[in-house]
């Protein structure tokens, strides 16, 4: 069989688990929601296997297209289409692999709660979604996949539908992505006015033969290629959470932490950066604002980095790492290196995920504790949790010879090329990235326990169906980075497979970044010396057995700082003080002054003269026969006075 | 005129089907000391056969590329000077409402089976008459036969307001009608200018829809004769600031009178510029088409901020149907063919998303009597089933992709982005985000949360009867959200004819005073649909 033209089942087969566990299966049986939930996602995942073996061995680099049906016909007309070329691939690899060991992992992290087979539903449902955005062939699916990991983000946060916070934090996440979307909408919008279809190889195949056409005036002193791309990119914003829209992804962290392993970290976060790569032949042509993309994934890296030295939820940590990562790969995306933007975005799946996981694995152990204040000394008690977390520590700090080393190492050498200056706020970020994350090892995993005696009574090492998948990811925090570029080398494995998805635009070729030797020791050896100074830095403060005191001690020597950091800048609030409330306030203004005072009102005025009118007439109806002919005779008076003059 | 009215009744007619309601509630007038129950079932089964009729004539005149039927025309009113005809037809621009109108008319009835308490027969008798009412001005093609149905479907609605309501229901009951009424009668003195100014023309009145095209009026006379039809249809729609009687209807009004109001008669307000306004004055509508886009976009952007403050859930409901009609006036004063197949499309979503959102506050209300946010909060615990039907209409409404509002809305916008609006495609793109907003904070505040009312605490989930209201309309939102082209292609043939013949006459010069264009076979000024190559008959005496 032709696993080829299985495209299409990628992404069905976790909608039909979905449809399955969501409306056949009963709260009660667990154990079919367990095979359904697991089956689906697992299913899903060999026939990807299956099709990428394939495509690797026998059409690696071309592009696969397969129509499945007709969407819409008329002025507009799409087909559902998928699409298989080296970009979707690695995606494709990426989401179902990692997803399906969050599944297995689920099965021991969810296995006590009641809403168990809804958690699977849900879970299932964004697999398909994500599938869907990553293999789609044009815009719309990719639009359809997009706003439905939305949906799922949006369920799966609020999935502790019963407590206060979680729903309120779903619903943040989906409002903020749909600033984003809106911006997407309207990308798409002058895309189809321009080109007449939102096809990828349409719209690749019209600016290759005519580049001109995507480079010609459009708005505001953009060209087209620059207002499309401006537009998908405050799209990849609020998707991927860079400044300014970022403020959903820590509340997101109120979801069940599978779901921040897999969605807010490994998946569907990084969509914003797949869509650009996608899109990196109109980004090619709009310089302008790639550059936006680089300043601003640069300074959400370094933003969100300085937030995770203050934080204490465990969680919190990880996610404004996760923002920081993405900033990364913006940055990355931006300067023109799309391959190790993708690099990245994949060696981060790998280690974040392992993060998340491990640190649900903690919060398990824990009873749901995730201040980590209240932790520490927990490396003995969760050995495997312990070592594995350890791994995607070093690995995301960019500890040499493992997965973030490389990837970081391409994106910094990216970024050199372009600007010595986002380089450095790259290496501090690094080196930042390397502080906080040693900074949770030694506040969970070192020093004495601080948290209650009914807490260490109950402490244990999670299950296997949990620690075995972390133990795979930690395999992958490893070995990945062995995919892409390595520095000294002339090995760069993705590199060669990407080469046909970045276009290469008449006239406007890149020039291709060949460093010197001396030159790539140093920056390699700066990116080395960036992390070790991270780690070194926190090893000083929170090491060492110190628990809690060297932290304190420093944030009581930078008490503004700390403060600052503590409370993230306080933007939720400046937010909530120039947009939210303002705009509840015009809401009601339009509701009781428009509405009801001035359009009713002047209705009501109205209907209160008509009202008086008719009184008065009704005051001269008397039913008085007197009156009657009172009128009658003044009637004829006046007529006889009309016909005698 | 009897012998031919009564033929088309029997056979396989477009007049069967908008007449049979309303004999179907003659014996009703003797069934008022009959159970109840007995009303309810003879209501529901009507219903069900009244959509047989539809769905079977719908299938058995459908040729594959756009449907496009008429009754035998024959004379109705005759005077000197005036013959009034009985002129009906249906293409694929009312199909879709037609449809729509006869599936939601069971649904209706199941769903009022609990909340209404009083008078079932004369209750039915209402629904069944304004059906007629619907579907009469949906398929009339004489003005003067429109003008009639259109007023029928006025006196039904304000009853079962002013009847079955809430406790204010004659303040909106009155407010309804005399909304509507101020603009009908507008458009009345329209209708019959016209009617006169053919007469001039041509020797004789005429109020049918295919001689009225043939007037070419001078810009004076398009833009107040457009003006008059254009209010009695904003009104309807209803547009921003004519919108005001819109929530007091739905809060006053049982849940099966606004189900119907938000389902159907709104769309009469935008199917009447699709098919009315625009084609007969096209200059002029071109002219003020500003002016309507306008009101268009501050209609999206002001329902939607409005709905977002509301306390009251069905108020809060009420407010999203004028953001949402907002994009539909938007897509239809674009005059692209995309954006008027999303603005035919999104007519129907509205009616199925906002029509299960109507239904489902009815049950809540059923149950506590209230429908006030504060009373609720954390019912997805006791009452999931609910939930499930909720979040999942509220999303369609969203317009969530894979459901089918956002079909709707992405065609229109696309549309009217590619017909050279941008600007205001850009700022009615914004309430994509507002619909979130509103209607994220309605599922929170009704299904999230902690539960903190006692009364709440041992609410029952869905009933089967229940279910089986809302299953159907669920089940086309996910249909027409996963595969459009099935609901889009019937009408496409029809809107696109419009469209040309309304270019065509929108290039041509303005006359200097009112002329009737001499009417060859095959002119593009008669849209396909009426001219007589194209047209099918149904099976009745020949006039």
């Amino acid at each position: 069989m032709n696993a080829l033209e299985l495209l299409w089942l990628i992404p069905l087969l976790p909608f039909a688990g979905a449809a399955v566990n969501g409306i056949l299966v009963r709260n009660s049986q667990k154990g079919l929601a367990t095979a359904v939930g697991i089956g689906a996602p697992g299913l899903s995942l060999l026939v990807a296997l299956a099709a990428l073996w394939q495509y690797s061995t026998t059409r690696p680099g071309e592009t696969i297209q397969q129509a499945v049906y007709v969407w819409t016909t008329g002025g507009f007309s799409v087909d559902i289409a998928f699409r298989l070329d080296p970009l979707s691939a690695v995606m494709t690899f990426v989401v179902t692999l990692v997803g399906f060991l969050i599944h297995v992992y689920s099965v021991g992290y969810m296995g006590h709660e009641p809403g168990y087979r809804r958690f699977f539903a849900f879970m299932n449902l964004f697999m398909g979604a994500m599938l869907l955005l990553v293999l789609g062939a044009n815009y719309l699916v990719m639009f359809v996949g997009w706003e439905g990991v939305g949906l799922c983000s949006y369920l799966l946060i609020g999935f502790y539908f019963e407590e206060e916070f979680p729903p309120y934090a779903g619903k943040k996440a989906f409002v903020v992505n749909r600033i984003g979307d809106f911006a997407f909408l309207v990308g798409l919008f002058a895309l189809f006015a321009t080109f007449g279809t939102l096809d990828f190889a349409g719209i690749e195949a019209q600016v290759l033969a005519d580049p001109a056409s995507a480079t010609a005036p459009y708005v505001f002193g953009f060209s087209v290629a620059g207002f499309v791309t401006l537009c998908l990119f405050i799209g990849a914003v609020g998707k991927s959470a860079q400044i300014p829209l970022y403020v959903w992804l820590p509340d997101a962290m109120a979801g069940p932490t599978p779901v921040s392993a897999l969605i807010h970290a490994a998946t569907m976060v990084t969509a914003g950066v797949y869509m650009v790569a996608r899109s990196n032949i109109l980004y090619q042509l709009a310089p302008e604002i790639s550059t936006v993309v680089a300043v601003v994934g640069a300074a959400t890296a370094i933003f969100a980095a300085t937030i995770g030295l203050a934080q204490n939820d465990i969680k919190k940590v990880l996610a404004y790492s996760t923002v920081s990562q993405l900033g990364y790969m913006f940055l990355a995306a931006g300067v023109g290196a799309y391959v190790a933007a993708i690099f990245h975005l994949a060696t981060h799946a790998f280690f974040k995920a392992l993060l998340f996981l491990g640190s649900g694995s903690v919060i398990h152990a824990m009873g749901g504790e995730q201040d980590m204040r209240k932790m520490g000394g927990l490396r003995r008690h969760l050995p495997w949790t312990y070592r594995t977390f350890l791994v995607g520590t070093l690995a995301i700090s960019g500890v040499p010879l493992l997965a973030g080393f490389f990837s970081k190492d391409a994106i910094l050498a990216g970024a050199w090329e372009r600007s010595p200056a986002l380089w450095a706020i790259g290496l501090v970020t690094a080196g930042l990235t390397a502080c906080y994350m040693l900074r949770a090892v030694l506040m969970t995993f070192f020093g004495k326990f601080r948290g209650t005696k009914e807490q260490a009574h109950h402490l244990h090492e999670s299950p296997a169906v949990m620690t075995v998948p972390l133990g795979i990811l930690a395999v992958g925090a490893v070995v990945a980075g062995y995919a892409g570029k390595i520095p000294f080398t002339h090995l760069d494995w993705l590199g060669g497979f990407f080469a046909p998805v970045i276009a290469v635009i008449p006239g406007h070729e890149a020039q291709a970044g060949h460093h010197g030797l001396a030159l790539e020791a140093l920056l390699v050896s700066a990116s080395i010396a960036a992390a070790g100074i991270g780690l070194l830095v926190a090893w000083r403060i929170w090491g060492r057995n110190r628990g809690l005191d060297g932290g304190s001690a420093w944030a009581a020597r930078f008490p503004r700082i700390h403060h600052l950091l503590e409370n993230k800048y306080f933007v939720d609030e400046i937010y909530d003080r120039i947009v939210v409330r303002p705009l509840a306030a015009i809401a009601r203004a339009c509701w009781k002054v428009v509405d009801i005072l001035i359009i009713d009102g002047a209705l009501h005025v109205g209907a209160f003269v008509t009202e008086m009118t008719g009184d008065l007439g009704r005051f001269s109806t008397t039913g008085n026969v007197r009156n009657y002919a009172l009128y009658f005779f003044a009637g004829v008076l006046i007529l006889f006075w009309w016909m005698i003059f | 005129m009897s012998s031919e009215f009564t033929a088309l009744l029997l056979g396989d007619s477009i007049t069967r089907w908008v007449f049979f309601p309303t004999l179907a509630a003659i014996p009703l007038l003797f069934m008022r000391r009959a159970p109840t129950a007995a009303i309810k079932w003879y209501g529901l089964v009507v219903s069900l056969i009244e959509l047989f009729f539809l769905v079977t004539f719908a299938l058995a005149h459908w040729d594959g590329a756009g449907m496009v039927v008429k009754d035998p025309v024959f004379s109705w009113i005759e005077l000197p000077g005036l013959a009034i005809v009985y002129e009906v037809g249906i293409d694929g621009i009312s199909l879709p409402l037609v449809l729509l109108t006869g599936l939601l008319l069971p649904i209706v009835l199941l769903g009022s089976w609990k909340g209404i308490e009083r008078h079932w027969s004369g209750y039915v008798l209402s629904m069944l008459l304004l059906t007629t009412g619907i579907l009469g001005a949906l398929v009339a093609l004489d003005l003067f036969l429109f003008y009639v149905f259109w007023e029928v479907m006025l006196i039904p609605m304000y009853l079962i307001i002013g009847i079955w309501g809430g406790e204010r229901r004659i303040y909106a009951a009155v407010k309804f009608f005399l909304f509507t009424m101020a603009g009908s009668l507008l458009m009345l003195i329209a209708i019959l200018w016209m009617g006169w100014t053919y007469g001039q023309l041509a020797g004789t009145w005429s109020f049918r829809y295919e001689d009225l095209l043939l007037l070419d009026l001078p810009l004076a006379h398009q833009t107040w004769l457009f003006a008059a039809f254009a209010l009695a249809f904003a009104i309807k729609v209803p547009m921003f600031p004519f919108h005001t009687w819109l929530p007091d209807a739905h809060v006053e009004a049982p849940t099966g009178g606004s189900v119907i109001l938000a389902g159907i008669l709104l769309k009469l307000g935008t199917y009447g510029f699709l098919r009315f306004a625009l084609p007969f004055f096209p200059h002029a509508a071109d002219r003020l088409a500003p002016w309507l886009l306008v009101l268009a976009v501050v209609g999206i952007i002001y329902g939607a901020l409005v709905a977002w403050v509301q306390v009251d859930l069905k108020k809060l409901v009420a407010y999203s149907s004028i953001a949402h009609l907002g994009f539909v006036m938007l897509g239809i004063v674009a005059c692209n063919l995309v954006a008027w197949q999303g603005a035919l499309l999104q007519m129907v979503n509205h009616g199925l998303s906002t029509g299960a959102l109507f239904l489902m506050v009815g049950m809540l209300y059923d149950r506590r009597h209230t429908k006030k946010f504060e009373d609720f909060g954390g019912l997805a615990k006791v009452i999931p089933w609910f939930a499930i039907f909720f979040v999942f209409s509220a999303l369609a409404s969203v317009g969530l992709p894979a459901l089918n509002g956002f079909v709707g809305e992405f065609l229109i916008l696309l549309g009217s982005y590619q017909a050279g609006y941008r600007w205001f495609t850009v700022i009615a793109t914004s309430g994509v985000i507002l619909a979130a907003v509103y209607l994220l904070k309605m599922v929170q505040e009704t299904l999230w949360g902690p539960l903190t009312k006692e009364e709440n605490r041992h609410l029952p989930d869905l009933s089967a009867r229940e279910v089986a209201a809302l299953l159907p309309l669920c089940a086309f939102m996910l249909w027409i959200g996963v595969a459009p082209k099935p609901f889009l292609e019937p009408s496409r043939p029809a809107l696109a004819a419009v469209l040309e013949s309304y270019r065509d006459r929108l290039a041509g010069p303005i006359a200097d005073q009112p002329t009737l264009a001499i009417s060859a076979p095959g002119q593009a000024r008669v849209p396909t649909f009426l001219a007589a190559s194209a047209r099918r008959e149904s099976t009745g005496p020949q006039p």
